[in-house]
This record gives structure tokens, sequence and C-alpha cells, in this order.
């Protein structure tokens, strides 16, 4: 038996219901990031929202995007979120005020960029085409190490620069003079 | 919903409104880095969409998000490193008793 091209019922196709549910699950881990008390569900709720994300990239057809995004966010960044998170928190800080003072106008000027936003997207034509286009990994690899060969080395050597000042900016000072 | 670039473009600015709100609104130094990275990711989004939606940009697009997503990883690590260096001269994570300067 063939499964049907939309949803019963409602007629709701299946792309569409992958991205409510993903937009879904992203908007709710993006907002429990920014309010929630205890820093370290904030740190766990930002991997589902990354983890939400790349299952948008690879919904609108970037799946390699989408396993760089597990491998470099929920993989790699994230753990050194938490592991930043346990090095820096001591007991008493969840307990005491988690917002600025200045939490209602960062609360109301982030609505209105979000407003200004959607209504600018709504106004403008993008010529954009009826559906997504999918850009395969072989394709996408001949493109990378062929015409932008160069920007990816310049990012491996950022990487590398990142990396030693990471190193040199976290180590321990030692006593006397360096 | 999921073949217009429209929805995606809205979702990705929804979810850089949050960022901008966490980034103004905590006070936790490591809290405003993670508010970074959901901006980031926001842009990230963007740019896959527009490569998927317009067949100019095509595999472009995807290229350009590889790179955003290496830069966002060197800078995770420097800012995360900077708290951790500010931290272990001040013994507080919160931004708003970082006032030396102010004395």
């Amino acid at each position: 038996m063939a499964i049907p091209d939309a949803l019963p019922f409602i007629n709701l196709r299946w792309d569409d219901l992958l991205f409510i549910i993903l937009s879904t699950v992203l908007v709710g881990s993006g907002l429990l990031v920014v309010t929630l008390r205890d820093i370290i569900r904030c740190g766990l709720a930002m991997m589902v929202c990354f983890a939400a994300l790349a299952g948008l990239y690879a919904l609108v057809g970037a799946p390699l995007v989408a396993a760089a995004q597990v491998l470099v966010y929920i993989g790699a960044i994230s753990v050194l979120v938490l592991f930043a998170i346990m090095l820096t928190q001591t007991k008493a800080a969840p307990a005491r005020l988690v917002f600025q003072t200045q939490a209602l106008p960062a609360a109301i000027a982030a609505a209105v960029l979000g407003l200004l936003i959607a209504l600018t997207v709504g106004a403008t034509n993008w010529n954009a085409v009826a559906a997504p286009i999918r850009t395969g990994t072989a394709i996408l690899a001949r493109v990378l190490f062929d015409q932008f060969v160069l920007p990816f080395e310049i990012v491996s050597v950022l990487l590398l620069a990142a990396v030693i000042g990471g190193i040199f900016l976290a180590k321990r000072e030692e006593d006397g003079p360096a | 919903m999921s073949h217009s670039l429209d929805a995606y473009l809205i979702l990705a600015g929804i979810l850089f409104s949050i960022g901008t709100f966490g980034f103004l609104a905590r006070r936790n130094a490591i809290s405003m880095l993670m508010s970074i990275e959901l901006m980031l990711n926001a842009v990230n989004l963007t740019i896959i969409a527009f490569g998927a939606f317009i067949p100019t940009l095509k595999v472009q697009g995807s290229v350009i998000a590889l790179i955003v997503l290496a830069v966002a990883a060197a800078e995770a690590t420097v800012g995360l490193s900077i708290v951790i260096a500010i931290y272990r001269n001040r013994k507080t994570p919160l931004v708003d008793e970082y006032d030396t300067m102010r004395d």
C-alpha cells in the first residue's frame, strides 16, 4: 500500500507537517533558552534548538549542512558551552535575578524587530521558485573544493588561530613574571 | 508552507528576535553568548533558505552556510575562553558586576 501524498482528512502535505513541528520546537526551545532560570537547562534547550534547525536544513534540501550542524553545533559548541557553564557557575547564581533591569524594553525592542522583519519579508518579491532546490553532496563538494577552495583554506587557518587563541586566553596565569 | 521562502525567512526573523532579546536582557555572560549563537543560527537559516529558493544562488548558499558554521565555531571558542578568563579574575559570570572601568 502506497503512503498517501498528504495527511488524510486535513489535507496537509508531509513536508508542511514536518515544517510545523520543527518550527514549533525551534521557537519553543529558543524561548526556553532566553527565559529559563537554570542556565544548565538553557544549554540543554539550546541543543534541542540546534537539532530542530538541523531538521529544517534537511527539509529545505541541504543535507550536508544539516549533518555539519549536528556535528559542529550539537556535538562541539553545545558541549563547549556546557563546560563553560559548569566552570563559571556558583551555587548561588540560579537563585539570583536572571534578567537585567532593562528586560522589558529589550522585549519590546525584540518584538518590534521581529515585526519589522516579518513586514519586510511580506512586502518584498524575492523571485523565489515554487519548491526548494535540493543541494546534493556531490555537487556541493565539487563547488567547495574547486571554486571556493581559497576561502575553505582560510577558514582552516582561522580555526587554528581560534584554537591557539582559546588556549592562550583560558590558560591559568603562572605566578610571577611569565 | 514548507514550499515558500517567506515562511523560512519569518521563522529566521523570529529566532533572530529571540536572540536579540536574550542578548539584551540576560545578566549572565554565557547566556548572552548562547543568544549570539541563536542569532548566528537564524542568519544561517536565512542563507540556506535563500540558497534553496533562489535558482541563481543554488550551491553557493550551502557553501556560505558551511563557512559561517566554521566561523561560528571559532567565535564560540574565543568568546567562551574570554568569559572564563574574566571569571577567573572577577569570580562572577554576571556582566553587570564587571564595572571596574566605571570607577
